[in-house]
This record gives C-alpha cells, sequence and structure tokens, in this order.
C-alpha cells in the first residue's frame, strides 16, 4: 500500500488546526459585527466631474475591507473621504453622510479626525529624518507627554519592524528598504492609536515576500484596529480582507464577505472584472 | 482578444468529455458483456481501463498547474474545482465498468439464471444519467442537471426490486448461488455508476449556479 510521505503528513498536520480556525462563520455573526463607518448617499466631484455616486457602505469594526476596482472607478477617491484628505484637492465637493461611530466627520474637527483615522500611501514616504523621529514625529505634533521611547518601540513592534531597525533608530529613515519604508509609515500612522487605518495600494510598490509580512500585519492589527484596503490586486484582496467591495464607474456594485466574493459573486460585472475578463 | 488562460479551460474540458465518452463506453461495453453474453467486450473494457486512468492522471495535472499558475477567482475557481471532483468520479464510474466485466466473464461460465428485464433497464437509466451530466456540464444546463439527480432514486428502486428478485431465485435454487451472487454486484456497481453520475450534476450546479447541492439535510449556514 503506498504511503503518504513524510513530508506530506507534517504539511497536513501543519494545515489542519488552520483549516478548523478557518471554517466558516455564520453569515448572520458577520452582519452582526458592530460598525465603525456608516455611508449613506455619498457622492463625490471634482469640479464639475462627478467621481462616486451615491455609495452607500458600512465598514465593519476590527475587520479588514477591501476596496477593488478598474483604475479610475473612484475606489482611492472613496478612501480619501473617510479622512477627509481630498479637502486638501481644491475645488471639490462632497455630498451625503459619512458617520464615524455614530458621528458625521464632516462636522469634526480634521486633525482629530485624521489621529482617528490614519492613512498609508501607495509609496512609502518617510519624512527626512531618523527612523525613531519618523514615528515620534506624530506624537510630537499632539503634544505626547509621556514617554517616547516606549511608544516609539511599541508602534516598531506592531508594525513588525522592531528587531530589523532596533540598532539603528538613529538612522535616516532613507536608509531603509523599500518594504522597510512602507512599516515604518505603518509604525508611524499606528504609534498616534488610531481607530481606523486606510491604506491605498500599500504593496504595489513591495516584493513579494514584504507583500506577505504587510499582509500578516494586517491580520495582526485587526485587533486594535479597522482597516480599508484600496488594492488591485485580487489575491492580496482574497488573502487580506474580510469583506470586499467592488467599485466601478464610482458605484459599488457589490459588497459582501471576502471569502462569498471571490467564489460566488452575486453581480456578473463583479464575476467579469475578478476573472479578468474586463477592466 | 481571447486570452490564453481561457483556451486552457477549454482544452482541459475538452479533455474531460473525451474521458466522460471513454468512461460512458466502457460502462455500456460492460453491461452488454452480460446482457448478450459477450466475453470479447468485457475484455475490451479491460485492456481500455489504462486509457481512463492516464487522463485522469493528466486532467490533474492540468487543474493542478491553472489553480498554480492563474490563481482563477469566481466561477474559473468553481469550474477548476468541478472538473477535480468529475474527473475522480468519471475514473470510478471506469473502475465500476471493469467491476462488471469482470462479472461479465464469470457469469458466462455458467447458465443464465433469468431473463434479463430489470437489469438492460437500470443499466439504461444510469447510462443516460453519465450522459446527461457530462451534456449539462457542456451546456451548462442547470434543469438538465437536476433532472439527473431525480432519476437516481429510480435506480435505488430497481437496485432494490433486483436483490429481492434474485434473493428469491438463490433461496429456490442454490445452483444459481454463484450467477445471481454475481449478478448481484453488477447491479450494486450499476447503481454506484448513477451515484457518480449524482455527484457529477451537483458539480454541474455548483459549477453554473455556485450551489451546493450536496447533503440538502445539512443546515449550510
Amino acid at each position: 500500500m503506498p504511503s503518504i510521505s513524510q513530508g506530506s503528513n507534517a504539511t497536513a498536520a501543519r494545515l489542519a488546526p488552520q483549516m478548523r480556525m478557518n471554517e466558516p462563520r455564520s453569515m448572520a455573526a458577520e452582519k452582526e459585527a458592530p460598525v465603525r463607518f456608516q455611508i449613506s448617499d455619498l457622492n463625490f466631484f471634482y469640479g464639475p466631474k462627478q467621481a462616486v455616486f451615491g455609495l452607500n457602505l458600512n465598514i465593519p469594526k476590527n475587520k479588514v475591507t477591501a476596496l477593488i476596482g478598474p483604475s479610475g472607478c473612484g475606489k482611492s477617491t472613496f478612501l480619501r473621504t473617510l479622512n477627509r484628505m481630498n479637502e486638501i484637492i481644491r475645488n471639490t465637493r462632497v455630498e451625503g453622510e459619512i458617520l464615524l461611530d455614530g458621528q458625521e466627520i464632516h462636522s469634526m474637527d480634521v486633525v482629530s479626525l485624521r489621529r482617528r483615522v490614519g492613512m498609508v500611501f501607495q509609496r512609502p514616504n518617510p519624512f527626512p529624518k531618523s527612523i525613531f523621529e519618523n514615528v515620534a514625529y506624530g506624537l510630537r505634533i499632539n503634544g505626547y507627554k509621556g514617554r517616547l521611547d516606549d511608544l516609539v518601540e511599541s508602534s516598531l513592534h506592531r508594525a513588525a519592524l522592531w528587531d530589523e531597525v532596533k540598532d539603528y533608530l538613529h538612522k535616516s529613515a532613507f536608509a531603509l528598504s523599500g518594504g522597510q519604508q512602507q512599516r515604518l509609515c505603518i509604525a508611524r500612522a499606528l504609534a498616534v492609536n488610531p481607530e481606523v487605518l486606510l491604506l491605498d495600494e500599500p504593496c504595489s510598490a513591495l516584493d513579494p515576500v514584504t507583500t506577505a509580512k504587510i499582509e500578516e500585519l494586517l491580520f495582526h492589527l485587526k485587533d486594535s484596529c479597522t482597516m480599508a484596503i484600496v488594492t488591485h490586486n485580487m489575491q492580496q484582496a482574497a488573502r487580506a480582507s474580510d469583506f470586499t467591495a467592488f467599485m466601478l464607474d464610482g458605484k459599488l456594485i457589490e459588497h459582501s464577505e471576502t471569502s462569498k466574493l471571490f467564489t460566488t459573486p452575486a453581480d456578473p460585472r463583479t464575476e467579469a472584472y475578478i476573472t479578468g475578463r474586463f477592466g | 482578444m481571447e486570452r490564453h488562460f481561457e483556451r486552457d479551460l477549454e482544452e482541459l474540458k475538452q479533455r474531460l468529455l473525451w474521458m466522460g465518452s471513454l468512461a460512458e463506453r466502457a460502462v455500456h461495453q460492460a453491461i452488454h458483456a452480460v446482457l448478450d453474453a459477450e466475453e470479447h467486450l468485457a475484455e475490451t473494457v479491460l485492456i481500455e481501463e489504462d486509457a481512463i486512468n492516464e487522463i485522469q492522471i493528466e486532467i490533474d495535472d492540468r487543474v493542478l498547474r491553472l489553480l498554480a499558475l492563474q490563481q482563477p477567482m469566481a466561477a474559473d475557481l468553481r469550474f477548476l474545482l468541478a472538473v477535480s471532483r468529475i474527473n475522480g468520479d468519471l475514473e470510478r464510474i471506469g473502475d465500476q465498468a471493469v467491476n462488471i466485466a469482470q462479472s461479465a466473464t464469470r457469469i458466462m461460465r455458467h447458465p443464465q439464471v433469468k431473463p434479463y428485464v430489470d437489469l438492460p433497464r437500470m443499466s439504461e437509466l444510469a447510462e443516460g444519467m453519465v450522459r446527461d451530466s457530462l451534456n449539462a456540464l457542456v451546456r451548462g444546463d442547470i434543469e438538465l442537471a437536476h433532472s439527473v439527480l431525480q432519476r437516481d432514486d429510480q435506480v435505488d428502486r430497481l437496485r432494490d426490486q433486483l436483490f429481492r428478485e434474485l434473493l428469491t431465485y438463490m433461496m429456490e435454487n442454490s445452483a444459481v448461488v454463484f450467477s445471481a451472487f454475481e449478478l448481484v454486484l453488477v447491479a450494486k456497481n450499476i447503481e454506484r455508476i448513477g451515484d457518480h453520475a449524482t455527484n457529477i450534476a451537483e458539480d454541474v450546479i455548483y459549477f453554473v449556479a455556485g450551489r451546493d447541492v450536496r447533503h440538502p439535510a445539512l443546515d449550510r449556514r
């Protein structure tokens, strides 16, 4: 009788507990997850050009929500409405309601909003300062009075970067690799303890190993943070998110659990996009 | 512009259908080896089994390669999963045909127990189920797939009827026990072919509609 090789057994043993952990949970339980962002009838305009049309979406707390769609579909624009980053672009206009924990974000102080809703961009953008100062910067300008060392260290730990930089904290951030710089930017965002982290294609300039580290990081950050990630990488959306929203021409076409959207999408346009038949 | 991935999927489907036609032919020949006492048909089934086994491995390789290299999603992913399962079912159908062919060669050494009435009906039903489950795959036809599921009960009823009848023959005349017992095995194998056709039909429904219709009594959350 043929026997399974030891390697296969070891692999099966390694996978088995994970499989049990990943057993699908009830849809009802997912739907009951508390909502962090509640977006209703959102329209967004660049001058006369409308980029987002009547968007309604709930972003659940302590989950990763992926935003996918072809270039120019409005997903990055939508992401930036969540911490009012679009306001730095002239001649833009937003309509509709965005509630963060039940509070309308347009009536909030924009600085405190952005402290609660951090952002990481496509290309790592560290400040021309040391690694330490990059992480401490947000804390200093927010008048943090505690021990900076402790918070810098814990932020670097949370961004899975501490072990790689602990002996070089006062070196320039530019000396780091691209993947390390991106994790530094995540540490910088985490330092002010945001409730939400918005990530706009954070891995598009990174190699697969670094990408895997960032995705693992997102998984662990879910304990303390709600995340929304824009990505062009279908596999990344499938691997890293709990919910996925598909946008097309500024409209939300479909939003469901990631495991459902990538196996049995409800809308033929979602099906066509994720199978690479358009877009 | 047609993507090479779509060409690969189409090729895979054609190979699976070719395997299906080999399995169908094996079943047909094996059953007629029993019904018509044709030894050469039984021999053909045994010889052609290798072809089905080889194509099973080829299809598995193709599926694995497409999963690894193309990382398919949605309908493409469901299609590959369905092909992988159907591949296993077709190979098992080939095995059942071999079992029937082997029974046929043993039955031929003895006088016929009884006129064959239910056996041809049962085998026509099972062969039709295999054929229609594959047609449902080709056309993406869910209704046809559902009709295959509904026919499974008829095959099971005919098997039970045959079992009862053969048992009576065996009790009445111990000289026919050997042949009657072989016919019981043949009926059991035909019934299993119907079960595999049912599995294929369920996979077609999953591929086309994304609905898992296996084990309907289970509460799917």
